[in-house]
């Protein structure tokens, strides 16, 4: 099951630059959050925060709290602790490029150390079912390679990789862009159902795919949260003019 | 800034004012027609039902093209739907404005009688009503739009009393019945425009606050505060 994330007062910098502006925000489990914003706001950098890959960029740094259910992410978990258990879908799918469609979904598993066959079978055939590829791949799982594959069943080979190792939250960063309409109808049929089981956020530039996927939806501006609520709330009635101006086109 | 979509806005806004203008003159002609027992008024306003007719099928026709081509969001669908109701009671407003032409032509055949009801007072308040409901459209303010909710009860005692004096003329004169039942008819008209206007104006509300206040409904306070400075 999905967890909830308890963010609080949290700022990011690149060096001496502030991305991130004491952020606060819960992400209910097992709903989707749709993160928007303008280019440069600070949306990527909050969803990196929360699965501790802004650490990674050099000379970046994060304060404040999250919490992923009972676990607090920047104070004493590893980080590859917490990115077991968030995983992550970035906007260009982007799946190994030599190994089988089997082997691109037990990759994580057999980094973690798991190799018993009949498992790493199981788990395979139920990831790639919950990422809605297996019937179209379950005749080729060993035979093709991942890069055979067209661009949205790699963006749901990254998924069914992503859930191979059995996160709580799933982090999706512009998931879509790279994808034509029938593709991205199937990833986001695809969150819809996958909610049941994993917390979402996703990061789009789309705001119709926010008000189509999403439960709640945060709006970035200049590295703050300018404002958090239900998404019908925010894409017919948003409390703060900067939305509106945002998601009706008269800025950004 | 979608440039081209804020004319698509403005372009409805015009032409739902233009339309706006041929049912609020409509209804002001067929009350001075009634005045002044005028059968070529009568004449204008049944001649130009069909512009209104065609204005209402024009601005459904872009509004829908707005929502399909633009996916227009917040105050724009807002205003967007707010403009289809708008559309829809102006063109009820049309039809009631030829319902009492029709009355007032059915009049003229018959012979002038003093009838205890003060039609020309209840069409300057229902008048009033129209012309501030689109006033409120206008200018975008919600506060003009609440005047026009508060007017709609003026005009429903004047059709109260306008019925229980007519069915008196009725019961005491049989000899009136006929101006009567038709003066009856056109304070009924009267009191569905001034229910067109408090939709218009409820329309306008709901555009502006992102508030529901129709059928008495309140909107939460604290909702409306945060709305008022907006649009």
């Amino acid at each position: 099951m999905g967890v909830g994330i308890k963010v609080d007062t949290l700022n990011a910098w690149f060096g001496k630059t502030q991305a991130l502006h004491d952020i606060n925000m819960d992400v209910a489990a097992n709903h989707a959050t749709a993160v928007i914003g303008p280019s440069g706001c600070g949306k990527s950098t909050f969803v990196r925060c929360l699965n501790r890959m802004h650490e990674t960029v050099p000379e970046a740094r994060v304060t404040g709290r999250v919490r992923m259910g009972e676990l607090d992410v920047y104070n004493g978990t590893a980080a590859v602790q917490i990115r077991r258990r968030i995983g992550m879908v970035f906007q260009k799918p982007n799946p190994f490029p030599t190994m089988s469609i089997y082997d691109n979904v037990a990759a994580g598993l057999k980094l973690n150390g798991f190799h018993n066959r009949h498992t790493l079978d199981e788990i395979v055939e139920r990831s790639l079912k919950l990422s809605a590829l297996w019937d179209e791949v379950k005749d080729s799982l060993r035979k093709k390679s991942g890069a055979s594959l067209s661009g949205g069943q790699q963006q749901r080979l990254c998924i069914a990789r992503a859930l191979a190792v059995e996160p709580q939250v799933l982090l999706m960063d512009e998931p879509c862009s790279a994808l034509d309409p029938i593709s991205t109808g199937k990833i986001e049929e695809l969150i819809f159902q996958l909610k049941e089981n994993f917390t979402i956020v996703i990061v789009t530039h789309n705001m119709q795919q926010a008000s189509r996927v999403a439960e709640y939806t945060g709006f970035f501006l200049m590295g703050r949260l300018i404002e958090f609520d239900r998404t019908e709330k925010i894409f017919t009635t948003p409390s703060d003019k900067r939305t509106e101006d945002y998601i009706t086109g008269r800025f950004g | 800034m979608r440039t081209r979509f804020q004319q698509g806005l403005e372009d409805l806004r015009t032409r739902l004012l233009r339309m706006g203008g041929l049912a609020e003159q409509a209804v002001d002609r067929a009350c001075q027609a009634y005045i002044d027992r005028d059968l070529s008024r009568c004449q204008m306003v049944l001649d130009n039902e069909s512009q209104i007719n065609a204005a209402e099928r024009d601005i459904d026709e872009q509004a829908f093209d707005l929502l399909a081509m633009q996916q227009p969001m917040a105050v724009d669908l807002r205003f967007i739907l707010a403009v289809t109701k708008i559309n829809s009671d102006l063109e009820r407003v049309g039809d009631q404005a030829v319902n009492i032409a029709e009355r007032v032509m059915d009049l003229a055949e018959l012979p002038k009688v003093d009838l205890p009801v003060d039609i020309p007072r209840m069409a300057g308040a229902v008048s009033t009503m129209v012309r501030r409901a689109l006033e409120s459209f206008i200018e975008g303010k919600a506060e003009l739009a609440q005047a026009v909710l508060e007017m709609d009860n003026v005009v429903d005692r004047m059709r109260d009393e306008a019925f229980m004096m007519l069915v008196k003329t009725m019961n005491d004169h049989p000899d009136m019945t006929r101006q009567s039942v038709d003066a009856l008819l056109i304070a009924r008209n009267l009191e569905r425009v001034a229910d067109h206007a408090t939709n218009i104006a409820e329309d306008v509300i709901f555009w502006v606050r992102g508030a529901d206040v129709r059928h008495n409904v309140q909107p939460d306070s604290a909702e409306l505060t945060r709305r008022a400075t907006e649009v």
